[in-house]
């Protein structure tokens, strides 16, 4: 799946192009920093970065207005970037500090932004698969043409409450877009292992679904796909799936220390198909681009993720009462 | 610049590890993502990457050193062409806020003094017309008042359109909604009520129906995780406004799998409110606060109780607030606590109890959360006496808690422990012999409160 340098076909211009390569690479650097202040002690329990799938929420969100919403598992720092929220507000959540999104109380895995129509943020492997076709549902309710984009992993693909949304979904023609991002390992257990049939976009045909695979490493060939699906879903069409094939670079967690793939598995993808990197070709060999505009650009994405980890080090620790507030809404 | 690398923390636990092998030496160029060492934690042995790059200057720690605590300094990293001879590690590093002895914000502390609020005004106005109706027409007509006022509100659930209803609760309103808003589902409680909290936070408010609530076993990562502790995790953003009815408990020989009361379980969860009725008043007033309740409610109805018969009040917007227990009856020796159907043992107790000469104040909870302990202390302060009563397992039951409460709050009114009648603690069985065996019956409600008068 190597990636492909010089794909031309493109409705993307130059700007939207450094836009791309500018979003994946706040997810990159800011993802490095939360590992930097996991390490440090700052960030605790458990911290899943994004790192080698930027080209996948960066090329989804490429297709999306105002209105759409998305829903994620617990390996959303990326998502919540690429939506536009905050990088402070994110880092600070990650550092548990009143500053955070919620406050300090959901912590890397549970956050959500009622204004970027982010819903999540989900720990409980799959669980957002449904919800996420209920906020579709939601949608298709009060009759406008907002999607909503759903993210899970190849491990969820296997969870049966799943296949019980894809029924519900494609009954009932909600517009969700299913994105299986397939970074190819369940926590340890590689696809392989885990999943009977490598396919996983085509587990939708048994219930007349559309699916597509999708190269997750060519920032391109997801927004095309994104499109499509995007297409669909608003034309009343009723769910789509894709899966987009991705690769994390760190282990599944801050404490997994990787021992069911090699390190030169790794080091492969990262020589030959960043995602990044693959922008990065294409900017240049393009001459959309030139080495001092994207230095720039780094020094811009550095500034902000520097500004964000500060701004995660200072918010004070949440008010003690704090412990006491949002369990009920006021009736 | 020097930059201190620091020993990382490298699991949720971890406060030291050994550093097993150095990867790289001084005078090492290094690239981020490089591995720069090996780290044993007490879990695994980890890869450690360069965050920076630049050049290795100096090893603070070295190879095989064990316990090394989290952020201390290990190397020093610097741009190339720097001297770091000179470069000292700085003595506290920058590191997570030290931990604080635990002082969360107490609870209101609980006074041990006597209870002199009790709130026993009427459910309705004096004079109010009222007509029998049974349960299940009650809960009928709670919903569609609230799906006639509110358009967001809708019903989903395995067979609540076109059947009616598996116990033909929602008779009539297929008709009178339509099927955008009395939607059939397939057999699939967990996927239903995930797309019900997700419609939920896309701003409607479901009303999701089990068939009963022994399938929502099936679902119940959702009530809990995805329901109930959304707006707590979301800082107060978003959160689940809905309702999740259906029968609980016992019905009549249907054995194990479908005759268990889930009154405890959901009433120790923070988040949910959980609401149990007795009569059909209440599972009007109750359904119609639970449909506008910005908070996920757990509504458990009972299947015995759907053809009861009660007077309802005839009024316009009629509603029951949470957390408002109501006294059924007054009485000075002995408070039966009891809800949901547990309340039909309790009043046939209380009417027996009389004609030994025993007054009986009899409580409906009415609510498990919000619990209205106010009027169940201020009760026990009077008679002195307490006999809970539940259909539900004894361990970890409401009742449980109750005597809990009691004592913490009431010890010295008490001239006598509270007894918890409950059922038996086995899966429901079968014959009709042994599952009126295991219920609860109303003679040991009296046995119960012969105990505690010492009769």
């Amino acid at each position: 799946m190597a990636a492909k340098k010089t794909s031309a076909k493109s409705n993307t211009s130059a700007e939207e192009l450094k836009g791309y390569y500018r979003d994946m690479l706040l997810i990159r650097r800011f993802e490095e920093k939360a590992g930097q202040l996991y390490g440090m002690g700052l960030i605790g329990g458990f911290c899943h970065l994004y790192i080698g799938q930027e080209a996948v929420v960066v090329g989804l969100e490429a297709a999306t207005k105002e209105g759409d919403k998305r829903i994620t598992s617990y390996r959303d720092h990326g998502h919540m970037l690429a939506c536009g929220m905050d990088p402070k507000g994110v880092m600070a959540e990650l550092t548990g500090r009143e500053g955070g999104y919620s406050k300090g109380k959901g912590g890397s895995m549970h956050m959500f932004s009622k204004e970027k129509h982010f819903y999540g943020g989900h720990g409980i492997v799959a669980a957002q698969v449904p919800l996420g076709a209920g906020l579709a549902f939601s949608d298709k309710y009060k009759g406008n043409d907002n999607v909503t984009f759903t993210y899970f992993g190849d491990g969820a693909a296997n969870q049966g409450q799943v296949y019980e949304a894809f029924n519900m979904a494609a009954l009932w023609d909600l517009p969700v877009v299913f994105v299986i991002e397939n970074n190819q390992y369940a926590m340890g257990t590689s696809q392989q292992r885990s999943t009977s049939s490598a396919d996983i976009y085509t587990r939708g045909q048994a219930f007349g679904i559309k699916g597509q695979l999708v190269d997750g490493m060519d920032i391109l060939a997801v927004k095309e796909a994104s499109e499509a699906a995007v297409a669909h879903c608003r034309a009343g069409k009723g769910p789509y799936i894709l899966e987009v094939k991705t690769y994390r670079y760190r282990g599944h967690s801050m404490s997994d220390p990787a021992k069911y793939r090699t390190r030169e598995e790794v080091q492969k993808v990262r020589e030959k198909s960043d995602a990044i990197e693959h922008v990065r070709d294409l900017l240049i060999t393009g001459k959309h681009a030139t080495e001092d505009e994207l230095k720039a650009i780094d020094k811009e994405i550095k500034a902000i993720v520097n500004d964000s980890a500060e701004f995660a080090k200072t918010s004070p620790e949440p008010a003690l009462e704090e412990l006491w507030t949002d369990i009920y809404a006021d009736a | 610049m020097a930059i201190e690398i620091l020993m990382p923390a490298l699991s949720p636990t971890m406060e030291e590890g050994t550093l097993a092998k150095w990867l790289v030496k001084e005078g090492d160029t290094v690239q981020s993502g490089d591995i720069l060492c090996e780290i044993e934690t007490d879990k695994a042995t980890m890869e450690f990457e360069a965050v920076d790059e630049g050049v290795i200057g100096k090893i603070l720690v070295a190879d095989g050193t064990e316990g090394v605590k989290v952020n201390t300094p290990i190397a020093m990293i610097g741009e190339e062409g720097e001297d770091m001879s000179a470069a000292a590690p700085a003595a506290a590093a920058e590191a997570a806020p030290a931990a604080e002895a635990p002082a969360p914000a107490s609870v209101p502390a609980q006074a041990a003094a006597p209870v002199a609020v009790k709130d026993t005004s009427p459910d309705w106005p004096e004079g109010t017309e009222m007509k029998q109706q049974t349960v299940r027409e009650a809960l009928r007509d709670g919903m569609s008042e609230e799906m006639r006022r509110d358009d967001s509100v809708f019903l989903m659930g395995e067979e609540v359109a076109e059947y009616e209803g598996a116990y033909k609760i929602s008779q009539g309103m297929l008709a009178e909604f339509g099927s955008k808003r009395v939607i059939d589902t397939p057999i699939t409680e967990h996927g239903f009520a995930g797309i019900g909290v997700g419609a939920a936070f896309g701003g409607l408010k479901p009303i999701v129906e089990f068939m009963t609530f022994n399938f929502a076993m099936q679902a119940i990562d959702q009530i809990i995780n995805s329901a109930a502790k959304t707006l707590y995790m979301s800082g107060g953003q978003m959160g689940a406004p809905m309702v999740f009815r259906g029968p609980n408990g016992a019905a009549a020989r249907v054995g194990a799998q479908h005759s268990q009361d889930y009154a405890a379980w959901y009433a120790m969860i923070p988040g949910l409110k959980v609401v149990m009725p007795y009569s059909a008043s209440d599972y009007k007033g109750l359904m119609k606060t639970a449909i506008r309740d910005p908070n996920p409610v757990i509504f458990l109805e009972n299947e015995i109780l759907y053809g009861r018969s009660f007077d309802v009040p005839v009024l316009d917007d009629y509603t029951v607030p949470f957390g408002k227990a109501r006294v059924w009856r007054e009485g000075d020796d002995v408070t039966i606590v009891s809800f949901g159907i547990g309340m039909q043992y309790a009043l046939e107790a209380a009417d027996k109890l009389a004609e030994d000469g025993i007054s009986a104040e009899v409580i409906d909870l009415r609510t498990l959360r919000p619990i209205d302990y106010d009027t169940v202390l201020a009760s026990v302060q009077k008679t002195n006496r307490c006999v809970t009563v539940e259909e539900g397992w004894p361990v970890g039951s409401i009742g449980n808690h109750l005597s809990a409460t009691i004592m913490e709050r009431a010890f010295d009114y008490l001239d006598a422990p509270v007894i918890n009648c409950t059922g038996k603690d086995v899966p429901m069985p079968y014959a009709a012999n042994l599952e009126k065996h295991a219920l609860l019956t109303t003679d040991e409600v009296v046995a119960a409160v012969k105990q505690v008068t010492y009769r």
